[in-house]
C-alpha cells in the first residue's frame, strides 16, 4: 500500500474532514487505487509531448473592466448560518 | 562577532481598476460593508470567473518598469487554506508561471546607488477584511475587498538595513504611482509589505533563521520595524540564542514586534492550476504597446531635473520622489525660470508647512503657479526673501494671489534710497555706542543696525541697500 494512514489523516486535516478509524482506512485503499491508475498512465511515455495545464487550447478570455451590479446586501448575506444585517458572523479568529 | 542582516521584502499593491479582478463589482474603499460583492466574489457554487484584462494590462506596465522578462504565458493557481476572509477556501493567485520574474529596480543610499533584484510579479485577487468584536469572542466578516486585483513583488534578499528597505519600499511607490496602476495609500492598505529578516555571520555564505514581520503601514514604521527586529536578532545570537522562524507583529505604538499566533500546523497551501481560468499569452504587440504607453519613471525623471535643470541630486531625488510633488514643481517652473531656487521653497517651505498641517501637495491652497509668482516678486524687488515667507503664510491660509496678498497687507519692499538714508542717518545718530564698537572692528554689530531699520520698516526695507548705506555712513 503507498497511501499511509497518517496521509489520510493529513490530508483529511487540511480538508478540514473528520474521519473515524475505519473511514481513515476506507479512505486510503481507495486512494491508493487512485494512484495505481495514475501510475498505470504513467506508464506511457510522455517525454515529446508538451505538459499542459488545460484540456482545451485557448488562451486569453478577458473581460472589460466595466462595473455590473453587485447583490444587494440582504440577498449577499442570505445564506449565512450567523449574520448581522452587515456582515458575516464567525467565532473570532486572530 | 559581526553579523550583516538580510532583508527581502513581499510588497502587495492594490490596482486601480474600477472592477475586481475576476468579477465586475466595484473596487471602491469605504463602502458599507458587503455592498460590493456578488455570487463569484463571494465564492458560491457554480460561477466562473473572467479576467480583467486591465488588470493584467497594469500588471506589464509594472514589469517593464520594473525590468523584468514578462512570461509569455501565465497561469493562474489555486493556493488552498481556511480562513473566513477567504470564501472560496482558496485564494487565485499565481505560482509556476507568474507574469514576470528576474527584474531589478536601484536605490541610492547614502549617495550610493545599488541594485535590487526583484524575483517576480504575480497576479491575484485580495481577501476580505475581518473586524474583531471587542467584547464577544467574534468576528465580523466584510467581502467588499475581497477579489481585488493585487500585484505581488517579492524582492531578491538583496536588502541589508531598514533604511535599504525604506528606500526600496519608496522606489517601488513612486514607480507604482508614476505609471498610475495604484494609488498608492499605505493608510488604507492599498499599498502593504511584509519583511523577511535574518541575520548571518559576516563572511558566511547560508542564511540565518528569517523572521516575517507584518503591519507596517508607512515608510517610517517598515524602517523602524526592522531597525527593532535587527537588533532582537542581533541580541538574542549573541547571548546564545536561536531565532525561531515566526511571524511577527509590528506594534508602533510601542516600538517592538510581538509574535502572532501561530496556526497549528505548517503551511500547506497545495497549489494547483486552477481549471476555470485558461492560460494568459502576452504577444509581443502587447508588450510593444505597453512600452509605447510607459509615462516617465522616477529615475528618468530625476535624471532630466539633474542634467537639464541642474538641479543637485539631491534635490531631483526627493522632489521626483512623490509624482505629485514633482509635477507641482514642474508646473510652477512654467512660470518661474529658475529651477534651483523655486526647489528650495519647496523642499524648505513648502514640504515643511504641508507636514504640519497634514496636508498633501494635491490639496496645496498655494497653487505652484501663485508660489512661483511670489519667487517672481522677491526676485522683481517688490518684496525681500523674508517678507516673502509672511506673505507665503498668508497664501497658505487664505489661496490668496501673492500680489494680492503683498497689496491688502501693504508689504511691497521699501527700495526708495532716499527713505532708507533718512532712516539710517538717524539710527546711527541715536546709537553712538554701538558706532563705536563698529569703528573698533566689531562687524557684527552690523546686524543690530539692520535690526532697527528692519523693527522701524516692519521688514520692509530693502535689506540689500540697508547693508550698503550702513557701511557708507559708519564709515564717513
Amino acid at each position: 500500500m503507498k497511501i499511509t494512514i497518517d496521509q489520510v489523516k493529513y490530508v483529511a486535516g487540511l480538508a478540514r474532514l473528520e474521519l473515524k478509524p475505519e473511514e481513515a482506512e476506507e479512505m486510503a485503499g481507495q486512494l491508493d487505487r487512485i494512484l495505481s491508475y495514475v501510475d498505470k498512465l504513467n506508464e506511457l511515455d510522455t517525454s515529446a509531448v508538451e505538459p499542459t495545464t488545460h484540456a482545451i487550447s485557448i488562451t486569453n478570455a478577458f473581460r472589460a473592466d466595466e462595473r455590473r451590479e453587485s447583490l444587494a446586501r440582504d440577498k449577499a448575506l442570505a445564506n449565512s448560518p450567523r449574520q448581522n444585517g452587515e456582515a458575516f458572523v464567525v467565532p473570532k479568529i486572530i | 562577532m559581526e553579523f550583516e542582516t538580510v532583508i527581502g521584502l513581499e510588497v502587495h499593491a492594490q490596482l486601480s481598476t474600477d472592477t475586481k479582478i475576476f468579477c465586475g463589482c466595484s473596487t471602491e474603499f469605504g463602502k458599507p460593508a458587503n455592498t460590493n460583492t456578488c455570487p463569484l466574489c463571494l465564492g458560491l457554487p457554480g460561477v466562473l470567473p473572467v479576467l480583467n484584462r486591465k488588470a493584467v494590462d497594469y500588471a506589464v506596465k509594472m514589469a517593464l518598469a520594473t525590468n523584468c522578462r514578462i512570461n509569455r504565458t501565465n497561469i493562474f493557481a489555486r493556493k488552498n487554506y481556511f480562513y473566513p476572509d477567504l470564501p472560496k477556501g482558496y485564494q487565485i493567485s499565481q505560482f509556476d508561471l507568474p507574469i514576470a520574474e528576474h527584474g531589478w529596480v536601484e536605490i541610492e543610499v547614502e549617495g550610493e546607488v545599488k541594485r535590487i533584484g526583484l524575483t517576480r510579479i504575480h497576479l491575484e485577487e485580495d481577501a476580505g477584511k475581518l473586524i474583531h468584536d471587542e467584547r464577544e469572542p467574534l468576528s465580523y466578516v466584510d467581502l467588499n475587498r475581497t477579489g481585488t486585483p493585487l500585484i505581488e513583488i517579492v524582492s531578491e534578499p538583496d536588502l541589508r538595513s531598514g533604511e535599504e528597505a525604506a528606500a526600496y519600499l519608496k522606489k517601488l511607490h513612486a514607480i507604482v504611482r508614476y505609471l498610475d496602476i495604484c494609488d498608492g495609500n499605505m493608510q488604507e492598505g492599498s499599498f502593504r509589505c511584509d519583511a523577511n529578516i535574518s541575520l548571518r555571520p559576516k563572511g558566511r555564505e547560508e542564511f540565518g533563521t528569517r523572521t516575517e514581520l507584518k503591519n507596517m503601514n508607512s515608510f517610517r514604521n517598515v524602517q523602524r520595524a526592522i531597525e527593532y527586529e535587527v537588533r532582537r536578532q542581533r541580541d538574542l545570537l549573541l547571548d546564545g540564542g536561536k531565532v525561531i522562524q515566526q511571524t511577527l507583529l509590528w506594534d508602533p505604538d510601542a516600538g517592538r514586534t510581538s509574535p502572532m499566533r501561530s496556526k497549528e500546523e505548517a503551511h500547506d497551501y497545495r497549489y494547483f492550476p486552477d481549471p476555470d481560468l485558461i492560460p494568459v499569452e502576452i504577444s509581443e504587440e502587447w508588450i510593444e504597446k505597453a512600452e509605447k504607453e510607459q509615462p516617465e519613471l522616477p529615475d528618468q525623471r530625476k535624471k532630466r531635473f539633474m542634467e537639464e535643470l541642474e538641479l543637485p541630486a539631491y534635490d531631483a531625488v526627493i522632489l521626483t520622489g512623490d509624482r505629485e510633488l514633482a509635477d507641482y514643481f514642474e508646473a510652477g517652473l512654467g512660470h518661474y525660470r529658475d529651477a534651483k531656487k523655486l526647489s528650495n521653497w519647496i523642499m524648505t517651505e513648502l514640504i515643511r508647512e504641508l507636514r504640519d498641517r497634514e496636508m498633501e501637495i494635491t490639496s496645496c491652497p498655494v497653487t505652484p503657479v501663485n508660489l512661483a509668482r511670489l519667487l517672481g516678486l522677491i526676485e522683481a524687488g517688490t518684496i525681500s526673501g523674508k517678507i516673502a515667507k509672511t506673505v507665503f503664510q498668508e497664501m497658505l491660509a487664505s489661496g490668496k494671489d501673492p500680489d494680492i496678498v503683498v497689496k491688502e497687507k501693504n508689504l511691497v519692499q521699501i527700495s526708495d534710497e532716499g527713505e532708507i538714508l533718512k532712516l539710517v542717518r538717524e539710527i546711527v545718530a541715536a546709537n553712538p555706542e554701538q558706532v563705536k564698537q563698529f569703528k573698533e572692528g566689531k562687524s557684527k554689530v552690523m546686524g543690530f543696525f539692520v535690526g532697527q531699520l528692519m523693527k522701524e520698516t516692519k521688514g520692509k526695507a530693502n535689506p540689500k541697500m540697508a547693508n550698503q548705506l550702513f557701511i557708507e555712513e559708519l564709515n564717513k
